[in-house]
Formats: structure tokens, sequence, C-alpha cells
């Protein structure tokens, strides 16, 4: 009897699996009607961005001062870059750049040691962000203390005041949101209806009506001699939108944690309050955090809308600089340059709390 | 414990909220105290009120703020400018966020009455009027029957255009935007055939075209519209003030006062000028302000010509001619009254 | 309220009453409830001393009067010697159109976007995905801008129109020829009514004959016939009541026909477009929460992939998916009112906007419009919460 111990080497797979060619027939030509799909894509995909990306890279213009600059036929990125400081800092008098650049060193230092995992002091850090770091910033930005010049707020325009807004209106709205989330799931059913319809009176209404409201309505509301600041009343309509929002994502983290640790922290006797701020509250803040980072991206984009009340966000003046009479005929580049900034942060954010939620249901998994 | 201190506190700032006065404010008090006038202006209408690429406003309705400013504090530069769009202008006013509103605003009944507010003056006698590309080969407005018309929401011009067509018993469509710049777009992008604004605004917005000579202003004007700063009802004081600081501006006009040579004419023998700069006459205590008060403004801001020339006429790319607008001895509508 | 642990080392002692969770309870309502009224008294209360002293009108009178301005698009007949009460109307009927087509139309691209992004066709599931991580991430109203200029910018002028047929498309909409329906059109649509009828019919009898044979008719085309044919018969035997009134070049634009304004494309594409990124998302985690064990049985079970998918995935993927989908539907209908950006006449444009600076009256027209988006939500979602229930039920 003949024994063969060797083992018999394994033969290669057969050509049409692997390689190039391989790949090609797993994922694009397993069939016949899959291969008449992704030729009709690819040909429609090539008509559309060969053009597109002849126009934006290859043909493009992108050094120069004045429209004559652009001669090469394809988009003309001058009008961006001779404008940019503009599309920034909005009206800001241009000696004072320094203030809003060293708001954003400070802002950029602390959103990156909070996104570094092995930072030590991560609460600390995250406090002095939520409460310290917004006081520096209004300094910063409006001035009037520590020798810095006054800068109305109808000068503040650009990706600043997006940023302010959106900023402005996630952290004013985190205290109101977990108020109203606690108030929601409260066992008081007056506190409960109260708070649930007020959630659901901000949730149903659009976020256009509310501008309008804190424009043109809150002025009324306040008695004769307070006159309030139309980016504060701006601010104002969306907190309130955003509380409403936040409440939502705030219930549905304290929703995930289990009862048990309610009981426990009630059996260790502590009160309403020591409970929910020291077991519920910190364990339900993490799991909230995806959607903390979502709510900020749906609001990041609404910002856009303030520019229906004579807000000059970044869409704003962008708008306004496209009917400047030298720059006439660019609002496609225009356009095209707001949409790039908008979408590089709200993908990066989006990102980055796919990559968060992803890290947290393993988590999860384990336990 | 800490809850009902929590509750304590917040019931206090109710309190405090709800005690904030109720006192009829005295805008003249309110403005020295601030050290600036706070003036609503439009967020963008070349010749009337616009940010030069530096952010400074001019235009013949910045000028007004300019004059107020300069006869209640002596400094024309002391203005806070708010950009208001048309649907935010009254509100504003109304609810104290601005002094004075100086924002190409049509004086009508309805706003003169129902509204809270007050018209202080004329500075601009405009009327509507319609744009059309050339191509068009339209002479008149009687043959824009079915017309597509691009328009500026929330202003009289919508409801002129509506009177006008029906009482021609012409169609039309009206395409409604929300801003000047988006209407001239609009039009740009063919969506209308006819673009419809007060006239004034039909020059400055022509000058936004890719190609100004491809479009031309039809002669009729279907409307009046007398334009005028605003402010609010009940403060009888101030109301005098912007009232007489435009009129200031047109009796400097008449006199022959100028920014530049007013200084060698105020000690000249003319009655007119010695009351104007109020070395006679009724002075400033009627107002409440200073006796040079009409002196600043001409010195400052100029007398109405020079500002209208400045910012409209002759010496601005909108290049409109007085028309209307000249001094009711030269064939306007510009009679302001004496000062005396 | 959790209970507080009664400290206190008697404890047959009665607690104090602050330290009974039931009384603190009902005072700490009593507080919350005094502070709000007091609140809104407050607010209230500064609004009509400022509306006084200021001299501003109030109330709902402004509703009757005259409007004296023109709306580019009615569904409901209006012109400006109507009142600003119609105003009102005609701009709900103009949000509820654009909803409810941009519902429809984001419905179906982002189901087929979200069949996409699974399919094993490599080069479409990254195009569905580059597709949504594109228009999701980019602010709806610089979508609707774009839009505006994309649709407006590259049609010609209404002289030089492109003829499709009797239909024309230019910069100032889309012409298509309407039809005028005479009196015996009632008959037809009378036949169409049986159809469904018929429909309907059929269908249970193709169950029924189903479960006791195991045949299968087929029901769909048979339905489809049913629904054109009967209606089309009874059309001709009615001597065709029913002529087309057909767009015609007068003057500066087209006349007669219907039009599809160019605002509403703009608003369409921008909220269906924008919507079925988020749409398709929910479908695709939708189909993935079924589990593929459900697949591969009914796989062997010899199910072909199709009936597979019809019978055995979606339902299931259904309940994943619709909570989810109404809050997008509500989304859609909310972000209709940035048409005011554009000019499309929706409630926001014509009534927040024209109707509110003609009367000036902000407070009654900002309230009358708010309530609006309320109710249509709250009716949605009363409806959603219903069928979610109806399709739980189906579980058992």
């Amino acid at each position: 009897m003949i024994i063969n111990d060797d083992k018999l080497p394994d033969l290669p797979p057969p050509p049409s699996t692997v390689g190039v060619i391989g790949w090609l027939r797993t994922n694009l030509f397993s069939s016949w009607l899959n291969s008449l799909l992704t030729v009709i894509v690819g040909y429609l995909l090539v008509i559309n961005l060969v053009p597109l990306i002849d126009w934006a890279f290859l043909t493009s213009d992108w050094i120069g001062e004045t429209r004559e600059d652009c001669t090469s036929g394809g988009a003309c990125w001058v009008f961006i870059s001779v404008r940019l400081d503009q599309f920034i800092y909005g009206f800001y008098p241009e000696e004072l750049y320094w203030r809003i650049n060293t708001m954003y060193v400070i802002g950029v230092i602390l959103i990156t040691a909070l996104i570094i995992e092995s930072t030590p002091k991560k609460p600390l850090i995250a406090a002095f962000t939520l409460i310290i770091f917004p006081i520096i910033a209004f300094y910063l930005l409006y001035g009037g203390a520590f020798g810095l010049e006054v800068v109305e707020t109808h000068k503040w325009g650009g990706l600043t005041l997006t940023l302010v807004l959106a900023c402005v209106g996630i952290v004013a709205s985190l205290p109101f949101g977990v108020l109203l989330a606690l108030g929601r799931r409260s066992e008081m059913p007056i506190v409960r209806s109260l708070c649930t319809a007020f959630i659901e009176v901000w949730r149903g209404v659009p976020l256009i009506s509310v501008l309008f409201m804190a424009s043109v309505m809150l002025p009324l509301f306040v008695s004769g001699e307070t006159h309030m600041d139309k980016l504060v009343r701006a601010l104002i309509g969306i907190t309130m939108f955003q509380s409403a929002y936040m409440a939502e994502v705030i219930r549905g983290g304290l929703q995930a944690i289990p009862k048990g640790q309610y009981e426990a922290a009630m059996a260790l006797g502590l009160n309403y309050w020591k409970s929910m701020g020291l077991i519920i509250l910190p364990q339900a803040l993490k799991l909230m955090i995806p959607g903390i980072v979502n709510t900020f991206i749906a609001l990041f984009k609404d910002t856009s809308l303030v520019l229906i009340i004579g807000l000059f966000d970044l869409l704003a003046i962008v708008q306004a600089a496209l009917s400047d009479p030298k720059w006439l005929g660019y609002s496609v580049e225009g356009y095209v340059f707001v949409a790039f900034v908008f979408w590089v942060f709200c993908f990066g954010m989006s990102r980055y709390s796919q990559g968060l939620e992803k890290k947290l249901h393993t988590g999860h998994g384990a336990r | 414990m800490k809850k009902l201190a929590s509750i304590a506190a917040m019931s206090a700032l109710a309190m405090g909220l709800s005690s904030g006065a109720q006192a009829a404010d005295e805008t003249l008090g309110a403005v020295k105290g601030k050290g600036f006038v706070q003036c609503g202006v439009s967020t963008g209408l070349p010749g009337f009120s616009n940010p030069d690429a530096k952010g400074n406003w001019e235009g013949l309705d910045v000028d007004v703020c300019r004059a107020v400013a300069a006869a209640v504090l002596g400094d024309a530069s002391k203005v806070k400018y708010i950009p208001l769009t048309a649907k935010e202008r009254f509100t504003a006013l109304q609810s104290g966020e601005i002094d004075v509103l100086s924002r190409n605003t049509t004086w009508t009944q309805t706003r003169d009455t129902k509204l809270g507010l007050n018209f202080a003056g004329v500075n601009y006698y405009d009327g509507q009027g319609f744009m059309v590309s050339k191509e068009l080969g339209v002479k008149s407005a009687l043959e824009l029957d079915g017309a597509a018309v691009c328009i500026q929401s929330g202003t009289t011009t919508e409801l002129n255009l509506s009177d006008y067509f029906r009482q021609h018993k012409m169609a039309y469509t009206p395409v409604v935007f929300d801003t000047s710049d988006q209407t001239v777009k609009g039009f740009e992008a063919g969506r209308c055939d006819v673009l419809t604004s007060d006239q004034s605004q039909l020059y400055a917005l022509r000058i936004k075209l890719a190609n100004p000579d491809g479009a031309m202003v039809l002669p009729e004007v279907i409307s009046k519209e007398p334009l005028g700063p605003v402010v609010r009802q009940g403060d009888d004081q101030w109301f005098n003030i912007v009232k007489w600081s435009l009129n200031a501006m047109i009796n400097a006009e008449e006199l022959g006062l100028t920014s530049a040579n007013i200084d060698k004419m105020k000690d000249g023998n003319n009655p007119g000028v010695k009351r104007l700069v109020g070395k006679e006459g009724p002075k400033g205590e009627g107002l409440g302000l200073s006796d040079d008060w009409a002196y600043n403004i001409v010195k400052q801001v100029g007398n109405y010509g020079e500002a209208f020339e400045r910012n409209v006429g002759t010496g601005s790319p909108l290049n409109i001619s007085r028309g209307n607008n000249a001094l009711w001895s030269k064939g306007g509508f510009l009679y302001a009254p004496p000062m005396r | 309220m959790p209970a507080e642990v009664n400290k206190s080392l008697a404890p047959a002692s009665k607690p104090k009453f602050w330290n009974d969770p039931d009384k603190r309870a009902i005072i700490f309502q009593i507080l919350i409830v005094t502070m709000v009224v007091a609140f809104v008294a407050h607010i209230v209360n500064n609004a009509l001393t400022n509306l006084e002293t200021r001299g501003i009108t109030t109330g709902f009178g402004f509703l009757t009067q005259t409007s004296g301005f023109d709306i580019l698009l009615t569904l409901i007949p209006y012109d400006a010697t109507y009142s600003f009460g119609r105003t009102f109307l005609v701009g709900l009927f103009n949000t509820l159109l654009v909803s409810f087509l941009g519902v429809a139309l984001a419905t179906i691209l982002g189901f087929v976007l979200g069949v996409a992004r699974l399919s094993n066709n490599w080069l479409i599931s990254k195009a569905a995905m580059c597709y949504v991580e594109t228009f999701r991430n980019i602010p709806l109203l610089l979508q609707i801008f774009f839009w505006y200029v994309a649709v407006l910018g590259p049609l010609p002028s209404p002289r030089q129109s492109i003829e499709l047929g009797s239909a024309f498309i230019n910069n100032r909409g889309f012409y298509i020829p309407s039809p005028v329906l005479e009196a015996g059109f009632w008959f037809v649509v009378i036949a169409f009514f049986v159809a469904i009828g018929a429909c309907i019919y059929l269908s249970r009898w193709n169950h029924k004959r189903q479960d006791a044979t195991g045949q299968q008719f087929p029901v769909f085309w048979a339905s489809v016939g049913l629904l054109i044919g009967i209606p089309l018969v009874v059309y001709f035997l009615a001597g065709s009541p029913m002529t087309w009134d057909y767009p015609a070049l007068k003057g500066f634009n087209f006349k007669g026909g219907a039009v599809i304004i160019p605002e509403l494309m703009a608003l369409l594409l921008a909220l269906s477009i924008y919507t079925a990124a988020f749409i398709a998302e929910i479908v695709r985690s939708g189909i993935e929460a079924v589990s593929k064990g459900q697949t591969e049985a009914s796989h062997a079970l010899g199910v072909s992939n199709g009936r597979t998918l019809q019978l055995v995935v979606i339902p299931q993927a259904l309940r994943v998916i619709i909570p989810p989908l109404t809050s997008q539907y509500l989304n859609l209908i909310k972000n209709s009112s940035l048409a005011t950006a554009i000019g499309y006449p929706d409630l926001v444009s014509v009534f927040m906007g024209t109707t509110l600076n003609q009367t000036g009256q902000a407070i009654e027209i900002i309230l009358m419009t708010m309530a609006v988006y309320l109710t249509i939500s709250l009716l949605v979602s009363l409806l959603m919460n219903w069928y979610n229930k109806r399709m739980a039920l189906v579980e058992r």
C-alpha cells in the first residue's frame, strides 16, 4: 500500500477568479444584467466626470487678481482666491484677523485633543471646551474687554459666522436638551407633558419659520428697552430649535442605559440629581456622542438658512460676491466652492461619528 | 436645597426680566447716551445704501442717517448701520432696534397709520418703472400683455403692478424673488421678460447686469413712490429732528451752501444762511439740539444736491438726472419749509 | 422621581413633607406650572403692550381684506381681488403639492439607490455611495440655488423653445397640453373605479385559488390590463368626451395647456435628490437588518431571488425602515419651506413673505404658518404610527 503522507500542493485558483480579471468578473461582470448595468453606469460616469475634471482642474485658472486672468476656459478659481479673506472673515476689520485666527487655533487644538484617543484628562478638556472656550472665543471675536476693540456683530460673516452659529447652537442647546430629555422621561405628568409638547412643537416646524419668528416676533416679546442684536436673536431661535432635537438624542442615550443602573443608583441612596449626574449621564453621554455629532452636522448645514433673514454666513457672502459687477458669471465656481467647504466639514464629521458608533457598538457586543 | 435655590434664582430672573423698563423711551436721550445713531438701511442697494469693499456704508439713504448723527451728536460718522431685509424693516423700528429707518421705504397710508410709524419726509421722489431686454423690441409698457414680470417680494411694487395690468386689461405672470439681487439674476437668466421696480432701483440694478446696454428702462412710470426716512410714532421730538435734518439739507442747497463754502459763507450777511447756521432765528433749542446742528450737517454731509450727485447722480455709476428731485425752483418737487 | 432614602434613624416617625417624594413632586410641578404660566403671561403682556404703545393693528381682520397682488402658481382660483385669507390657502396648496410630489420622487429614488448601494456590482454600489455621501453633506439651500441655476441656465427663451410633439420646454417652464373634460367624461371616471373594484376582487380570488390549488394567476398584469382597458373602452363608447388644450406661443409667452414652472422643477429636484440620499441609507440599513439566514432559508425553499426580496426581505425590512422614513418625509415637508429662496410660491413664500409684508401683522401670520406645519407633522406622524402598528401586527 502506498500512502502518500505529503500533502498535495494547492493548485493555483483558476485564472478567471484571481487578479484583475477575477476581480472584474466577480464585481462587475458576474451576469449579463450586471455587465449591461456596468457598461451603462460606466459610460454615464465617464461622459460626466471627464468634462467636470477638465473644467475644475485641467483647464482652470488659479492665480491672478482680476477676471482677465481667467483665460483657459475652465473654472475661474481666481474669483475665490481673490475673495477668500472675505469668505472666511466676513466684514471683520482686516487688521484684527489675528483675533479670529487665534480662536481657530485654540479651537483646533482643543478638538484635536478631544478626538485623539490617548489624550489624558479628557473630561477636563471637554469641560474646558464647552465652558471656558466659548467665553474666550466671545472676547476674541466681540472684544470689549482686556483692551480688545469691540467688533460689532454685523461685521461678522463668512465661514466664521457659520461656525459661530453652529457651535453656539450646539453648545447652548446641550444643557436645555439634557433638561428637556430628563423632563420627558420624568414620572411627573405635568413636567413630562410640558417637555413633550415643547419638543414636538419645535420639531414640527421648519427652521426657517423659527428664524423668522426670532427675527420678527422676538423683539415684540421683550419689554420696551431691552434690544437684542440680530445675531443674538438668530442664536436664540437656533438654540430653541436645536434643544428639541438634542433632547431626542439625549433621550435615546438615556434609554440605552440598562434599568439596573438606575436601580443600583437608587439602592446606593443617591437622590435623583445625584444619580443622574454621577451614574446615568456620564455613561449615556458617551453613547450620545455620535448622535450629537449627527445633529451638529444637520445644524451646520442648516445655518445656511440665516441668509434668508439677512445674516451673511458663508453661502450668503458668496452669493453677495456673485452679484459684484466685476465678477459676474462665476456663480458655478462660487457654489462649488461653498459646497466643497460644507462637504469637507460634514463628511469629516460624519466619518468620525460613524467610526465612533462602530467602536461603541463593539464595546457593547463584548459585554 | 440646591433645587430650591435654583428655582429662586430663576424666578428672580423672571422678575428681573418683567421689571425691564416699560417707560416710553426718549429716543434723543437714548441716542445721546449711547453716542451713536442706530440706522436701518438696506442689505445692499447701490446709490441708496450699499457697503463698499471695506464695509463702509454709502448712499443717499445713508447720508440721511449721517445728517441725523451730525445734528444730534455733531459727528456724522457716529452711526451704527443695521442692514435689514424688506420684511424686517418695520419690526426693527417698532421694536427699538433702530432709531431711524432710512431704507428706500415708500410712504403709504397703511404704513403711516397702521404700523405705528411716522414718515419724516421724502428724500427721493420715485416711481415704479419697467426694464426690458432690448431684444424684445418693446417701446411701451402697454405692449407688455402676457409678459412674465420679475419682482421683489414684500414691496409696494407688487401691488402697483397688479393694479396697472388689471387697469389696462393685460395679463401677466408674476415671478417673485426675495432680494433685489435674485430678481436681477432671474431677469438675466431669462426667467421673465420684464423687471419692475422703482425707477431709481432699475438704474442701480441695470449696472449689475453683465451687459447693461442690452436692457432698457421703459418710459412709463406707473406709480408714486415717495421714499423717505421713518421713525417710531409717539416721539415727536425725535420725529422733528429727523424731519428737520432732511429739511436742513434741502434748504442748504436752496441757499447755495455746500460743505466746501459753508465756513466762508456763514459769516456773510445772508439772513437765511445766518438762520441755518444758528446765529439767528429758531436755533437748535426747539429741537433739543445745539445751535450749530444744521451747520454740522452741511459741513460734514453736504447739502441735498451734493449728496444726490455723489451717490446717484452724475458723480456715480448710476448717473440719474435730478428730474423730480430737483429743487422746486428748478422744476422739481423738493420744497422744504423755511427755517425761521 | 426616584425615592430618596430617608436618613432618619427612626423609621416609625412620619417623614417631613419635603422628604416625601410624592408631595415634593406635586410642589415641584406646581412651581414649574407657575413659572411657565408667568413666563408666557409675561411674554404675552409684553407683546400686547408693545403692540399697543406702537400703534400696531392686531387681530385676524386682515384675512378678509383684498390682497391686491398676484401669485405665480395657484391650484385654486385666485387673483388680486381675492382676500389675504385666500393667499393662505393658495400657499398651503402649493406647499402640499411640492411636498407630495417630493415625497413620491424621493421614495422612488431613495429605494433604487438603497438597493443599488447593496448591489454586488462594485461600480454600481460605489456610484450609489458617492451619490449618498455627496448630496447629504451639502446644505439643501445651496442645492436648491444650484438646481435653479442649472435648470434655468441651459433652457432657451420661449421663442426658441425645445419642441417635443405638442409639449414645449423653455426657461418659463415645461408646457404640456392639458385635457379639457366634457360632459360624458364622468362615465370614464366611473369605469375607472369599477376597474379598481375588479382588481381587488381578482386579487382576492387569486389568493383563495392559490390557497386551494397552489396555482397562481398573473394578477399584476391582469390588473394593469383592467385598469387601462375598461376606462379606455368606456371612453370610446362615450364618444371621446375629452379634448386637449394645446399650448401655443402668443406674444411673449405660451398660452393654454398646463405648465410646470422652473421653480417647481428646481425645488422638486433639490428636495428629492437631497432626501433620497438619506432614504437610501435608511433602506440599506433596513435591508441589512434582515438576517442573512432569512434569504438563505427562502432560497433553500426554492423561491427565486426576486420573490425572496418581495416576500421575505422587504416586508421585514419595512418594519425597520418606516419609522426613520417617516421622519425623512417630515423633514422634506418642512424643508419645502426653503422654496422662498427661489420664489416658488409656497406657504412661507406667499403667506409669511408677501402677505406678512403687505399687512405687517407678524405675530398672527407666523403663528398661523407654524400651526400649519405642526398640524401636517402631527398628522403624518399619526398616520405613520398607525401604519407602523399594522405592520408590526403582521409579525405573528
